[in-house]
């Protein structure tokens, strides 16, 4: 019990929070490089390592002394029976550590089958994301297409490790080459920006620490980028406008909690409250801001920011509030509350990018939900007008589109929604589709502009 | 309006938090984000109450997302008939202060009955499943909120924050539904019904720096405190009815706390001697050893244990 973890931000919870997810083809040795980072970064507890070295002793690892290169360290992430079984990973596993600078969500998706559906929900959610590659094999046709999907998707922060340096002899020219093929690739592709690290998950080169093995290699291990990068929410502050979805409506009436409902003071003056309640999707609100209620268009003044009895002067992106406001106006769950004057025209033709997770396919005429914010409506797909090429990215003509294909749609809604580009508005860019007759997942739709507007600005980030 | 209902001593709170959002800002906007979805998303829902921490938080939360009005919606309790007599204190008084309806699904009864047979090893955990999806079935909920978190166990690392489960509660974790953005789906049909576990993204320290931070009502136990114990398994084990010490097994009083309450007959007590919540920060921080593996008999039957019994409708 040393008094100096004490005063670190990881303890006293004062640190931040980010999200990264790991994307990689089959045996590039993801499962290790997070098993790496979880174990050197001592977020695996001894009881947990004492199992893992037995059942790596089981298979034949010769796992003494609790040598560390000697367990298999993807036991530590692979946690479905059928995983340890067939040694393959199946679904998203979501892992945890701290380190001293900040608290991490780490969305570990597997690299086989279905690797389109698990890069995207990993990425939707991510403040960065570690593309591995082998260094034997170099840049394959699925890194490619993870970094298409990134592209598209918009992670902020994008960085490639390079693994297995050590199974290449650390040489510098075998790395230099690599790097040269990504950074042409991320060119054409459109991402600038991506930080490339050699690294050797096995033996944990330059994954928490640097090594001396790549004297070559100036740059910060991968732990210390991932511990200083820039989260979504911290690089949008202040660049994105107001944007709200009204979850429910709170109002409370005689059915106040029990510490209100004690005193009559408090009883009499809350009998009247009316608050809307939700999750400050991009931007800032402040008492006294316009605001227009979306999609009907009415105006109003905010006069309270509420959390649990605290009254706020400003609430940021991602804080959960709710608001008080001047007029009492019909506002119900699903519309949005904007900024007065920062939002164009509501729309009942979406254009989109969608990446298909399901393996029923999507055919023209399809009857579909659209779940936009906390708004559920009908839609009819139009018409399906391109699948991507995953290999040149290039559109091509296509009437339908089967799981793990990303492609284009025009869709008819049965009411207006607030929809705005992807590439400008994160959140009020992104959806679901959803089956209407089993209720499942359908595909992740991202608005595009409607053809002809802005398209110059497509992927500005 | 600016009635502070919660008292903050560790972390000092700032009134506009702005720029300077922390870790624990973040989980818990995210937790009553979805709290509120379910809520409003679903026709029934319920939360699992137990009187443990996870719980609790979960409670607190609740409060937090729907202040100033009462939290609304029942809890609902799976009682193994093997509960720590304060901890079922605690719950009956939690839910009394709050206002709040408590329905009960009794393992002991469906024993009683015949529908169920106690285990050789004497552990209740696993024969909750049953009175908990007649629970779900009698009530009608359509959406049940639990306290899991993703870093308790490996299997519950690939579990969704909206998990949805058919007719017989089965999770399938080969066939789950994608979770993208902040945007839940909780569609189900007639039979099915959906859990919900706003706290995935916590880890135990979350759980008490949150603790400490607002000031949280806990049962005792979760404090050091002398008790009479035994050793068996690696593990403190209370005497008490359902835990008597075998002959061979000698019967010490410790300073001892524990990290998670359940079943008395398969939870260990931990030496410790935490007894402020501060203390238990500090305790955790610099634990070596998983909440599970230190504490529950039943997580150690075999590395699957927990899936096992997840795929077939426990929490």
């Amino acid at each position: 019990m040393s008094t100096a973890f004490e005063t670190t931000p990881a303890a006293l919870g004062t640190g931040t929070l980010f999200r990264f997810a790991t994307a990689g083809s089959v045996d590039d040795g993801k499962s290790t490089l997070v098993g790496r980072l979880l174990h050197d970064s001592k977020a695996i507890l001894a009881d947990t390592l004492d199992a893992v070295t037995r059942t790596s002793a089981d298979r034949g690892f010769g796992g003494e002394n609790g040598s560390t290169q000697k367990i298999d360290l993807a036991l530590l992430t692979d946690g479905l029976r059928a995983e340890r079984e067939q040694g393959i990973t199946i679904d998203v596993a979501y892992r945890y550590f701290a380190t001293d600078r900040r608290s991490f969500i780490l969305a570990d998706c597997p690299g086989h089958v279905q690797y389109t559906k698990n890069t995207v929900t990993g990425a939707s959610t991510a403040d960065a994301v570690v593309v591995l590659i082998d260094a034997r094999k170099g840049v394959l046709e699925q890194t490619r297409r993870h970094l298409s999907v990134l592209k598209l998707l918009r992670v902020p922060n994008v960085l490639v490790a390079v693994n297995k340096i050590d199974l290449v002899g650390f040489s510098e020219s075998v790395y230099r080459a690599i790097e040269v093929d990504l950074q042409s690739v991320a060119g054409e592709i459109g991402l600038s920006d991506v930080v490339v690290v050699p690294v050797s998950a096995l033996e944990g080169d330059n994954v928490v620490d640097r090594s001396a093995h790549t004297p070559w290699y100036t740059g910060p291990s991968l732990l210390d980028i991932l511990e200083t990068l820039p989260t979504t929410d911290e690089l949008e502050r202040g660049l994105e406008p107001f944007r709200f979805p009204v979850q429910l409506v709170i109002r409370p009436q005689g059915a106040l909690a029990p510490e209100l409902a004690l005193t009559d003071d408090a009883g009499a003056s809350f009998r009247d409250y009316r608050a809307y309640a939700g999750q400050v999707a991009s931007g800032s609100v402040s008492v006294g801001d316009q605001i227009t209620v979306l999609p009907a268009g009415r105006t109003a003044t905010v006069v309270g920011i509420d959390f649990a009895g605290t009254s706020l002067e400003r609430a940021v992106a991602p804080q959960s509030v709710s608001l008080r406001l001047s007029e009492e106006i019909d506002i119900a769950r699903g519309d949005v509350i904007a900024a007065t004057g920062t939002f164009g025209e509501v729309s009942q033709d979406v254009y989109a990018e969608l990446c298909w997770l399901s393996a029923k396919p999507l055919r023209e005429g399809s009857k579909v939900l659209i779940k936009h914010g906390s708004k559920t409506v009908q839609g009819l797909v139009r018409a399906v007008t391109g699948k991507l090429n995953l290999d040149s990215f290039e559109l091509e003509a296509a009437s339908g589109l089967e799981l793990n294909d990303i492609g284009a749609a025009q869709i008819r809604l049965a009411s207006p929604l607030p929809v705005e580009s992807y590439a400008r508005h994160r959140r009020t860019g992104a959806f679901l589709v959803i089956d209407p007759q089993d209720g499942n997942t359908l595909a992740a739709g991202l608005v595009k502009d409607h053809p002809g507007d802005h398209e110059d600005e497509r992927y500005v980030i | 309006m600016s009635t502070q209902i919660t008292d903050i001593p560790l972390v000092e709170h700032v009134e506009t938090p702005l720029e300077s959002l922390n870790s624990l800002d973040l989980l818990e906007s995210e937790a009553i984000h979805i709290i509120r979805e379910v809520v409003a998303e679903f026709e029934r829902p319920a939360l699992l109450f137990s009187g443990g921490k996870d719980s609790v938080v979960m409670l607190h939360l609740a409060t937090k997302a729907f202040w100033p009005g009462k939290v609304p919606f029942p809890v609902l309790h799976v009682d193994t008939g093997h509960n720590f007599p304060e901890v079922i204190e605690f719950r009956d008084s939690t839910v009394e202060r709050l206002g709040l309806r408590l329905e009960v699904g009794s393992v002991q009864e469906f024993i009683d009955s015949g529908e169920l047979a106690e285990r050789a090893d004497g552990t209740r955990n696993p024969l909750q499943t049953v009175p908990l999806l007649d629970a779900i079935a009698k009530n009608k909920f359509d959406a049940v909120f639990g306290g899991g978190r993703r870093d308790e166990d490996k299997a519950r690392a690939k579990e969704r924050i909206l998990s949805l489960r058919d007719e017989f509660g089965q999770w399938d974790p080969r066939n789950q539904r994608p979770e993208l953005w902040n945007l839940y789906n909780g569609r189900h049909t007639v039979g099915q019904h959906v859990r919900a576990f706003p706290i995935s993204n916590w880890t135990e320290l979350d759980i008490w720096r949150y603790i400490a931070r607002e000031n949280i009502e806990l049962p005792g136990l979760y404090y050091a405190h002398d008790r009479e114990v035994y050793e068996r398994d690696g593990m403190w084990r209370a005497v008490g009815p359902v835990s008597e010490p075998r002959p061979d097994e000698k019967v010490v009083i410790k300073q001892v706390r524990y990290r998670t309450v359940g079943d008395m007959s398969c939870t260990g007590a931990v030496a410790s001697d935490a007894t402020t919540v501060h203390d238990v920060v500090r305790e955790v921080a610099a634990s070596t050893l998983t909440e599970r593996g230190a504490t529950r008999a039943d997580d150690r039957i075999s590395e699957a244990a927990m899936e096992d019994r997840k795929k077939d409708g426990y929490f």
